[in-house]
């Protein structure tokens, strides 16, 4: 017999989870999919969001989420400078394959270390009032430090189609993952846009961190979990599509809860990886992919 | 007719210029040799042994890591996944059916191959990202897998028993120093084999232009899985010693991030067009690291290697070779 309360309870937080994981996966669907930069140093930046959201809420009691909003315009700045040194260093050579992912691994390992440095290899957690309490729905719970994570992750990937649809800047992203050539043509400068866009996405990584740190407590190597999981999302979303991206989002949050639920969660690492393969196996344009 | 006389004579000049070239290598590999056999042994302690096991190590990491990322420039970032599979697979063996170091080490090399076909199948189809990403989420993946394996230990590990001596070797550790000596020592060769063969100056082609090189006739698909299960089972080979070299397994020692960056950055900063940079790039850093992890901090001393490597990539993309090469290509 299926157990429909553990069922549900399962699928409701697979969706929360899911929501989650579109904040995760929004900045790669950017540098990804559609800038075509192998940011794999990305689950590191969402490192350093949590440290930075852990940083201010023990040392000045300032609410986590609230701490990487306001760091997330500088976190928009630094990645406009990261891109500007991978653009002038690898790109404008076309070496981008090779030495642009190693710049990456390194980039990587470098924050990771550097946190386990200043940190350590403890366990942090942050305090907030919306970390415990939960809403009872007949048999479902919700708790509120997996709610207010889902309604921010779905909200930046919200605000990142907005700015996509109506702004120049954001039709141009699309256009520079078409065509750098025909943007040209239209007046826009390929490499500012994308040094914009890849400053946006580092920015929803700091955010997103801030959103990890309130859901469960972290230690600087947890990031390299979520190497598979993003890239997994935005190759099962469809690589450039947004829409594709909270699909593929939710996939993962109900594939890895139900998982969890039913085999224990030690294999739940796994899951992003046969996602993964399967989709480049089977159909590499993933769900909504042109 | 003294046209084809002067072109005789560069061609011989050229080519006592190339067996000078293939002499010096072999020249340099025989003084490692006697480096490793008589001045390990005037040295005489363990420490010794162990440092040199830990560089020759990461001399066949390097150089197998070369075959696929340097000649054909698609980058794996599984190398501790391929060389925790030689690890368990030698832990396997240890704990059914006993087989002698020498027997077990070409077993870890099949199983690392066939792990490497396999994701290579799957996403070497495709642009060399996605094949870098799998890899990625591989070493996650191959550690959930023995993190749930009680057999072999699960997270809590395995202890190995190793012999105090070995007939003829002499102490264990000189004969583990010895068998990862000759597996490097192989692991050169068949590198410098597959760059000087059609093989190799296929995975060059590849590497320039994947599309150009197909239209040209080079099978593309072929070579790039030949190229990662080679890469791969040696790797794997350079496992299998390690739980007799430790005497204790965990997933965390099998996997660690040591493996994963210094594999990478080794032949990245030696320089990856020919088979020496790899070697270069792991004699000096693993050296350098065996003196640093003694007087430093061994989390400190990782960060000095990723740091190496970003600055290495971002100034000097062909390595320490193609700096030599710069500057002799200046004084002429």
């Amino acid at each position: 017999m299926v157990n429909w309360d553990l069922l549900s309870n399962a699928l409701v937080s697979g969706v929360l989870l899911g929501g989650f994981y579109c904040a995760v996966a929004v900045g790669i669907t950017i540098a990804f999919g559609m800038l075509d930069i192998v940011n794999i140093a990305h689950p590191a930046f969402i490192m350093m969001g949590a440290f930075i959201a852990y940083f201010f809420n023990t040392s000045y009691g300032v609410d986590p989420l609230l701490a990487c909003i306001v760091a997330a315009p500088f976190a928009y700045f630094g990645g406009r400078l990261m891109y500007r040194l991978y653009y002038l260093a690898f790109e404008r050579h076309g070496e981008e394959s090779l030495q642009g992912l190693a710049f990456f691994f390194g980039l990587l390992f470098i924050i990771e270390v550097g946190l386990l440095l200043i940190f350590g290899v403890d366990y942090r957690f942050v305090e907030a009032r919306y970390i415990g309490p939960s809403i009872q729905l007949g048999f479902v719970s919700i708790p509120w430090r997996l709610l207010l994570p889902t309604i921010v992750g779905l909200a930046m990937v919200g605000a990142v189609a907005l700015f996509n649809a109506k702004t120049f800047t954001g039709r141009a992203i699309l256009a520079v993952s078409q065509d750098p050539g025909a943007l040209r043509l239209v007046g826009g400068n390929p490499v500012h846009i994308k040094e914009v866009a890849f400053g946006i996405s580092i920015a929803t990584a700091i955010v997103a961190g801030a959103l990890l740190i309130i859901i469960q407590p972290v230690e600087p190597s947890i990031g390299r979990d979520f190497i598979g999981r993003v890239f997994a999302i935005c190759v099962l979303g469809g690589m450039t599509s947004l829409p594709g991206t909270v699909i593929a989002a939710m996939l993962l949050g109900i594939a890895e809860t139900l998982t969890t639920t039913y085999l224990g969660p030690s294999w739940s690492p796994a899951i992003s990886f046969g996602i993964l393969l399967l989709t480049l196996g089977v159909r590499p344009a993933g769900i909504l992919g042109r | 007719m003294s046209l084809p006389h002067a072109s005789d004579k560069a061609v011989g000049e050229k080519r006592s210029r190339m067996r000078a070239a293939t002499l010096l290598p072999l020249a340099g590999m025989a003084v490692a040799i006697a480096i490793v056999f008589f001045g390990l042994d005037w040295v005489g302690t363990d420490y010794a042994y162990l440092a040199a096991y830990t560089v020759l190590q990461f001399v066949v990491l390097s150089t197998a890591w070369n075959i696929l990322g340097g000649y054909a420039g698609y980058v794996n970032f599984a190398s501790a996944a391929f060389f925790a599979v030689g690890v368990y697979t030698s832990v396997i063996v240890y704990k059914t059916v006993k087989l002698p170091l020498i027997a077990t080490m070409p077993l870890a090399a099949i199983a690392a191959g066939l792990l490497g076909l396999g994701v290579g199948y799957l996403t070497l189809r495709l642009r060399g990202t996605f094949f870098s990403i799998a890899t990625l989420a591989l070493s996650v993946v191959m550690n959930t897998l023995v993190v749930n394996w009680a057999f072999v230990g699960g997270s809590r590990g395995v202890y190995v028993l190793r012999p105090q001596s070995i007939d003829f070797f002499g102490p264990y550790t000189r004969y583990l120093c010895i068998v990862m000596l000759i597996l490097s020592i192989i692991s050169v060769l068949i590198a410098r084999a597959v760059e000087k063969s059609w093989f190799g100056r296929g995975l060059a082609a590849l590497k320039d232009d994947e599309i150009a090189a197909e239209c040209a006739g080079v099978p593309a698909l072929r070579l790039k899985l030949a190229a990662t299960a080679l890469s791969g089972a040696l790797m794997g080979a350079a496992g299998a010693p390690f739980p007799f070299f430790v005497t204790y397994v965990d997933p965390a020692t099998a996997f660690s991030l040591t493996i994963a960056v210094n594999t990478i950055a080794m032949p990245l900063i030696g320089g990856t067009s020919t088979w020496i940079g790899p070697v270069i790039g792991a004699v000096l850093l693993g050296s350098l690291q065996q003196i640093a992890t003694v007087t430093i901090s061994s989390a400190l001393n990782l960060l000095i290697v990723g740091v190496l490597m970003v600055i290495f990539i971002t100034l000097a993309p062909n390595g320490i070779v193609g700096l030599v090469q710069k500057i002799r290509e200046r004084r002429s």
